[in-house]
């Protein structure tokens, strides 16, 4: 079984966030980048696949030469090579088009992504990518088997889980779920120094273009200062009366 | 031309966000100066959409879409949209809706923009507000296709009366063998969930262990809400996965959100900024969640949340 993950590139969890030029520009100083969290998930259950059933996993990012480190973060934990479409990333459909190129000639059969990122949270690519390659798509996966070219899959539903049936080839938008969090891996000294040595491939865009265009940013409306109460009869009243909350 | 509104049912009811997205359809539509249709599949009282501003619903009934299928619901919508001329079609950002946008955005070649919080700025060019780092940020997105797909996020817009009448057609489509088939659902029915959920209550870290959380899920059962936690409590086993709310979690979008014995750290606040009051019960007054909160108690959770619980009953009772 042939595995691609996409891994995208994003501000660090704890990262403040801010806009340059006139609001028009995410400001990455002093912004730490990882690997998006929902692909690290999906990443280490690659890495099961590879380990228990000798499955071939290689990493994908459409970026600039700024991703390489998240690249070579994802080699460490034991990615077989990566792969970096020299672009910016402007929006999900030009990102899912880039990839799915990737995704064909490289007749993946399996395609690891994330439910979302958490810098855009567009929560597009990976159905996009399905959509463009015409393979089956699995949305919000908490759990995946493959055996042969079938798979089952359980899939995040609001208010519960739902197991479904499928085949390769597969696109599934992946989650915390698809492993434990204790099972993710932090990349070890023996695995960066092999990470140096392995293939990471810099294929040139095929020119795709976009849907949308993200004209400005804004930032939330300071809050306002938090009403402390001591006793519960008033915070009843001010829920009832006041926020109208219950 | 007009404004396509895709409005989900569960067991033959409209869920009221439905009615939410079917308002904000309405609202682009004054804009544009056109109408909104509606499509339903095996839709309830497809009626009751008029009041929301619908004008037209197609219904599809057809066995096949009992059980929810991406694939065969975007292909549905899509023939709707073609069918009706829409150059906007509305969503709303349930799990399903969430999971069928992007598929529907390939098949009609349409621009998807996802968490939108409000109408357009401009409908040309076709300008939203969105959600951007989870929460922490708006950004402005012009859609540049000539079909635009919108998600509405829950609780953004709010339902809108209005005194029309929807007409009803029967609608039928042409489904494809679907790649991706249910096997088995688990849901609890009993249950409000998280993504529905008015009122959310959560709880964190300082509830100690899996036994002290009865009071938190009768608090739920008072307010007839949801339960939550922080992600340490669903790592640990405490509570299940889907209860996870946050940045790497569930996003919550709920009118309430009662955080108990949760710090508030920067990944927690991200997932429920968008909810509209929060209230934080934390015996430590430095916590950052007090920062967050609109209404705070400073107390021990074992006194204050059983105590609370009570006055909940009586209040609920007196007020029904
Ligand atoms: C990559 C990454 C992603 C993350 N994503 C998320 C996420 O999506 N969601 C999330 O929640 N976290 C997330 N976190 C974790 C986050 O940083 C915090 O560690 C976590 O939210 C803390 O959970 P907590 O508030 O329950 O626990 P703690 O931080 O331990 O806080 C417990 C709180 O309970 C209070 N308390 C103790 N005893 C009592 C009592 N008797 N009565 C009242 N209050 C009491 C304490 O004062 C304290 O404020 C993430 C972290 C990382 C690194
Ligand atoms: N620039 C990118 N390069 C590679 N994969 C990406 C990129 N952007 C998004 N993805 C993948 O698509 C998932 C969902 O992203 P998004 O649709 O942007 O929320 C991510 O978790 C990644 O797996």
């Amino acid at each position: 079984m042939k595995i691609l993950v996409c891994i995208s590139h994003v501000p660090d969890t704890t990262s403040k966030i801010n806009f340059t030029e006139g609001d028009t520009k995410f400001d990455t100083n002093g912004v730490q980048f990882v690997i998006n969290p929902n692909d690290e998930f999906g990443l280490t259950r690659a890495m099961w696949f590879k380990e228990k059933q000798g499955a071939s996993v290689d990493v994908v990012n459409v970026g600039g030469p700024e991703t390489e480190p998240t690249l070579r973060k994802a080699l460490a934990i034991g990615a077989d090579s990566a792969i970096r479409i020299n672009t910016t990333a402007l929006d999900g459909y030009q990102v899912a088009k880039e990839l799915a190129k990737v995704a064909k000639e490289g007749s993946y059969d399996l395609v690891i992504a994330g439910r979302e990122s958490i810098d855009y949270n567009g929560g597009m690519v990976p159905g996009m990518l399905a959509g463009l390659t015409g393979a089956n798509f699995v949305n919000t996966c908490i759990s995946l088997e493959v055996e042969g070219t079938t798979a089952t899959a359980t899939r995040e539903i609001d208010g519960g889980k739902e197991t479904v049936n499928t085949s390769l080839p597969l696109v599934i938008g992946g989650q915390k779920g698809l492993v434990e969090e204790s099972d993710l891996r932090i990349p070890n000294m023996r695995g960066i120094m092999m990470a140096r040595k392995k293939p990471l491939t810099v294929l040139e865009p095929s020119g795709a273009t976009t849907e949308t265009v993200t004209a400005s940013f804004e930032k939330p409306a300071p809050k306002g200062a938090v009403k402390l109460v001591d006793s519960v009869d008033q915070l009843i009243n001010l829920l009832h009366n006041e926020a109208k909350a219950i | 031309m007009s404004v396509l509104v895709y409005t989900e049912s569960e067991n033959g009811d409209f869920k009221k966000t439905a009615f939410e997205v079917a308002s904000y359809a309405k609202g682009i539509a004054d804009m544009m100066g056109t109408s909104v249709t509606a499509i339903a599949v095996n839709g309830g009282d497809t009626a009751s959409l008029g009041n929301y501003g619908v004008d037209k619903v197609l219904n599809v009934t057809n066995s096949t879409l009992d059980n929810f299928n991406a694939e065969g619901y975007a292909s549905v919508i899509a023939q709707a949209a073609k069918s009706e001329g829409a150059t906007v079609v509305v969503v709303s950002q349930s799990a399903n809706a969430k999971y069928l946008a992007p598929l529907l955005s390939v098949s009609l070649e349409a621009g998807y923009a996802s968490n939108v919080v409000g109408l357009p700025k401009s409908t040309a060019p076709f300008n939203v507000k969105r959600t951007a780092f989870t929460n922490k940020a708006f950004n402005y997105t012009d859609i540049t296709t000539d079909i635009k797909i919108v998600g509405l996020g829950k609780n953004a817009y709010g339902l809108k009366e209005t005194s029309g009448a929807a007409v009803t057609e029967d609608f039928s489509v042409q489904l494809d063998v679907q790649g991706v088939t249910v096997a088995s659902v688990d849901k609890a029915t009993d249950k409000v969930s998280i993504a529905d959920a008015e009122i959310v209550v959560s709880a964190g870290r300082g509830l100690k262990g899996p036994e002290n959380w009865g009071m938190i899920e009768e608090m739920a059962d008072i307010l007839g809400a949801a339960t939550a936690c922080s992600k340490p409590v669903s790592d640990l086993g405490w509570r299940p996965h889907g209860e996870h709310v946050g940045q790497t979690g569930k996003p919550v979008a709920s009118n309430l959100y009662i955080a108990i014995g949760i710090s508030g750290a920067i990944q927690h606040l991200a997932g429920i900024n968008s909810s509209k009051v929060k209230v934080v019960i934390n015996n430590d007054p430095e916590a950052p969640f007090f920062k967050a909160a609109d209404y705070g108690i400073v107390g021990d959770a074992f006194d204050i949340v059983p105590e609370l619980n009570e006055k909940l009953k009586a209040f609920k009772a007196a007020n029904s």
